[in-house]
């Protein structure tokens, strides 16, 4: 007797059946290549003998490992192994079956976590960086019209950045520009304004989802030992990365430049926002380019999507987090197909109204990105 | 001041050495005459340039002086000031960023020195944490077993951007030695730039520094609780000193969260984190980061759920609030009473003695 | 409740499982060494198909570096989040006595007594001569 795909009962916890009905905009879903070779039509031949010689080349010790292995092979649930093979998310057809369409999946936002910006070759990067671009437009956003991309840009190489963003721009199969969050600076100095200056005329959001390696120990405070440590420093990393964005200037400089902080989740937010609030008034003198309070900026530029969605003691905590941070900055997303993603059905154990769920699951997101 | 509250325990204050010339005194004459031939000079820490209006309220200084030299000064802004019965001595200064270990060591044992004669022996409102040179954990122990024999010395004091995380082993035999003598551990904002001020590089303002002290705190705790150090050393106590504390609810549920999915990985770890960070990690009060209003305030100490891990600090001579308003909106009097006394004596074991 | 069989003694190896549906619920039958268990297939924490999840050991400690792998085979790891279920009692490691997924009694029986009914057969053309797992739901 074959198992059957169960229907999933409703929970103990309070979870509104009309979830189930309402379409949902999940804004971080984890595509992957099946090969690296797979970039190889779009990258010039010099390329090719270059990668089976010479490889990737990044400030990390292995080729093709971490030194901080993780907790699930690929980072992914076991589970979400494609059955014709390859890794998870490289599969359209099995991506469609597990996430867009049990979930009523209006539209997937798409993010690679594969780049050409920490690339320590630079043309590589470059050409690493197009080719993504094509690849994810030819087999991913034109097949499924549901999904859309983020331009993957060489952003240690500005003016190269801004070409490959022009390239796209007005394409509506990209809905933002992604950038590495352990950039070689931090991600607010001026150094990476062209890009900003860019995206924003285009009126596309950066999407910042952790990923990336800059040689710099993965916390102020040293290398940690453990990958249960890494996993939630690299989501401290956000929060400075959100700090930079702010007191560098970037959106006094390009006021109507939206930001996405992805995967870091949300409950951090008020309390760095307040933190930055109670000595930005006691340091304004050092930073007087900026007009209006840090958490304004915070309040206006960014938006951060839900997952990892905490867990605490007190599920109506979840809350009092979002009434602090503001319902309109949170982006429902369901991380697919690692192994710490969000069910859109139980991420969420308070209760939330209709008009709450329709913002945080589908409005919130469809505003930000422009999506019809 | 509120006179119907008791006078405290002021857990953060910081006596400035106005100079290398203070310490020469107390060094001996190997490394007077490098000091003197060297022209060493200038060890203030980059996280606390005294200078900045931030490190030295404007009416808490003397002029033309650096803030925090003047005992008399601090005995009359902070203790009295605050009506406070006794203060903790958190001295910042660039012992633990020196490479040369000898030399970091060789000024550890001169600032205790200084202390000892030039403040404690003065004030019996003072007590203090020891100063060590962490780079080389047996010169550390070595000074903890000198400062030991004195009651008023109550912490040892690192910085909480180091080399490597603060749970990391070779901070274990300084934690050994602690425990053995009834210390706690003060570990205070501020680098000794061994690393980026941040994981993303080098931000341009020390704004960005000064609110990126919050996340290394939280990069230490995950160390603290995965390498094991609480169950190495489960009667030490740990004090995170000018580090803010709205964050923690936040850094709780993350913590808890990510430890059920990979607590295979580190096995000793057999109680969710945020246990064992309310059994075993103190806070001092300044800055509160507060939010905006006081009933979020006690919305935020709901959910940090314990009234314990608060201590009383001025932060004295830093420029973290005006004028007397050190408690932040939404603390009631029972828990202030709290955090002025109770809580400094549990996480100062060697408080106690004292104060019978 | 009702009585279900499940599966005939011997289909499921040990350290082996099976999925079935019962009234309208997918449930994992396991045989540990010889003994047979009955879990929801599905996690409390999210609602994974935990049934499907890896078999795994306990890792216990005395202390910091010292590991100890003990009960292999006999934790269930959720395939999305990887919280520890113990198969024999439902219980999740971290949190034994919040955390749990629904478990049912389970009971091997032999043809003959069941062909005496009344129990709900489903799938299974029942021999006297066999024994067959059997759930409460």
């Amino acid at each position: 007797m074959t198992p059957q795909d169960g229907h999933t009962i409703a929970a103990a916890a309070p979870s509104p059946t009309s979830r189930a009905r309402l379409k949902l905009i999940d804004c971080d879903v984890h595509h992957a290549l099946r090969s690296s070779k797979d970039l190889l039509p779009y990258m010039a031949s010099r390329w090719h003998s270059h990668l089976e010689d010479f490889g990737r080349r990044r400030p990390v010790p292995f080729t093709a490992a971490s030194p901080y292995p993780k907790t699930a092979p690929a980072l992914s649930r076991t589970d979400s192994w494609p059955p014709n093979g390859g890794p998870p998310g490289s599969d359209l057809v099995f991506l469609q079956e597990q996430l867009l369409d049990p979930y009523n999946i209006e539209y997937g936002m798409l993010h690679l976590l594969m780049s050409g910006m920490d690339e320590r070759n630079q043309d590589l990067g470059n050409a690493t960086c197009s080719a993504i671009n094509d690849w994810q437009h030819e087999h991913w956003t034109q097949k499924d019209r549901r999904l859309k991309a983020a331009i993957v840009v060489p952003g240690e190489d500005p003016p190269a950045t801004v070409r490959e963003i022009e390239r796209w721009a007005g394409n509506p199969d990209f809905a933002q520009v992604s950038l590495v969050t352990h950039a070689i600076e931090p991600l607010g100095r001026r150094r990476y304004w062209p890009i900003y200056e860019a995206a924003a005329a285009l009126g596309l959001p950066i999407g910042l989802h952790s990923s990336g390696n800059n040689g710099h120990a993965v916390t102020s405070a040293g290398w940690c030992s453990y990958y249960v440590e890494e996993q939630h420093n690299v989501a401290l990393s956000q929060q400075n990365l959100a700090i930079s964005l702010v007191c560098e200037g970037v959106f006094e400089r390009f006021p109507a430049l939206k930001a996405v902080i992805v995967e870091a989740g949300f409950v951090w937010v008020p309390s760095v926002a307040w933190r930055l609030d109670q000595h930005w008034a006691r340091m304004r003198g050092e930073v007087p380019h900026l007009t209006m309070k840090p958490s304004e900026y915070f309040r206006r530029n960014i938006w951060y999507t839900s997952q990892p969605a905490d867990e605490p003691e007190k599920p109506e905590y979840l809350r009092q987090s979002l009434d602090w941070l503001g319902w309109d900055r949170l982006l429902f997303a369901t991380d697919y197909p690692h192994w710490d993603m969000d069910s859109p059905e139980q991420a969420f154990k308070f209760r939330m109204t209709e008009a709450e769920q329709r913002q945080v699951f589908a409005e919130n997101a469809r505003a930000v990105y422009g999506l019809a | 001041m509120n006179t119907a509250l008791p006078g405290g325990i002021d857990c953060d204050v910081h006596p400035a050495l106005p100079g290398m010339s203070a310490l020469m005194p107390y060094l001996d004459p190997y490394w007077q005459e490098q000091v003197t031939v060297r022209g060493i000079d200038g060890l203030d820490l980059a996280s606390f340039p005294p200078q900045m209006e931030a490190n030295g309220r404007r009416d808490w200084r003397e002029s033309g002086a650096k803030p925090g030299t003047s005992l008399e000064r601090l005995q009359r802004d902070a203790l009295d000031g605050f009506g406070s019965r006794l203060a903790i001595c958190n001295p910042l200064y660039g012992v633990l960023a020196i490479y040369n270990e000898h030399f970091a060591a060789a000024l550890a044992r001169a600032i205790n020195d200084w202390i000892t004669a030039e403040w404690l022996d003065r004030e019996p409102r003072l007590r203090a944490s020891i100063t060590v040179a962490a780079q080389n954990a047996e010169l550390a122990v070595d000074e903890i077993e000198r400062r030991a024999g004195d009651a008023r010395y109550v912490q040892v004091l690192l910085l909480a951007q180091d080399e490597a995380p603060l749970g990391n082993r070779r901070y274990w035999p300084i934690y050994a030695a602690a425990e053995r003598h009834g210390l706690s551990i003060g570990v205070h904002a501020g680098s000794t730039f061994r690393h980026a001020t941040t994981s993303n590089g080098w931000p341009s303002y020390h704004l960005e520094d000064y609110a990126a002290h919050a996340q290394a705190f939280q990069s230490n705790l995950l160390s603290l609780v995965h390498e094991g150090a609480f169950h190495k050393f489960p009667a030490l106590k740990f004090v995170l000193i000018e580090s803010g504390f709205t964050w923690l609810p936040a850094f709780m549920w993350r913590a808890n969260k990510t430890w059920r999915g990979v607590r295979a990985e580190v096995p000793w770890v057999d109680r969710p984190p945020g246990d064992l960070i309310r059994d075993h990690v103190r806070f001092t009060l300044q800055p509160t980061d507060s939010p905006p209003t006081g009933a979020d305030m006690e919305r935020l100490l709901e959910q940090i759920g314990r009234d314990d891990m608060l201590l009383f600090s001025t932060d004295y001579p830093h420029w973290q609030f005006d004028g007397q308003n050190v408690w932040p909106a939404g603390f009631s009097d029972a828990l202030k009473r709290r955090v002025l006394l109770d809580n400094p004596r549990n996480a100062y074991p060697r408080l106690k003695e004292a104060l019978q | 409740m009702a009585r279900h069989i499940v599966a005939s003694a011997g289909e499921i190896p040990p350290g082996g499982r099976k999925l079935v549906t019962v009234r309208g619920r997918e449930i994992g039958i396991f045989n540990q060494g010889g003994a047979y268990f009955a879990l929801l297939n599905r996690c409390p924490h999210q609602g994974a198909e935990l049934c499907k999840g890896t078999l795994i050991g306990l890792a216990t400690s005395r202390g910091p570096g010292h590991f100890e792998l003990t009960r292999r085979g006999e934790m269930l790891k959720c395939p999305w989040h990887g919280w520890e279920y113990d198969i024999r009692t439902g219980q999740s490691w971290c949190d034994p006595n919040d955390t749990k997924v629904r478990a049912y009694p389970v009971t091997v029986i032999s043809g003959e007594a069941l062909v005496q009914g009344p129990f709900i057969a489903e799938t299974f053309p029942v021999a006297v001569e066999q024994d067959y797992v059997v759930i409460d739901v």
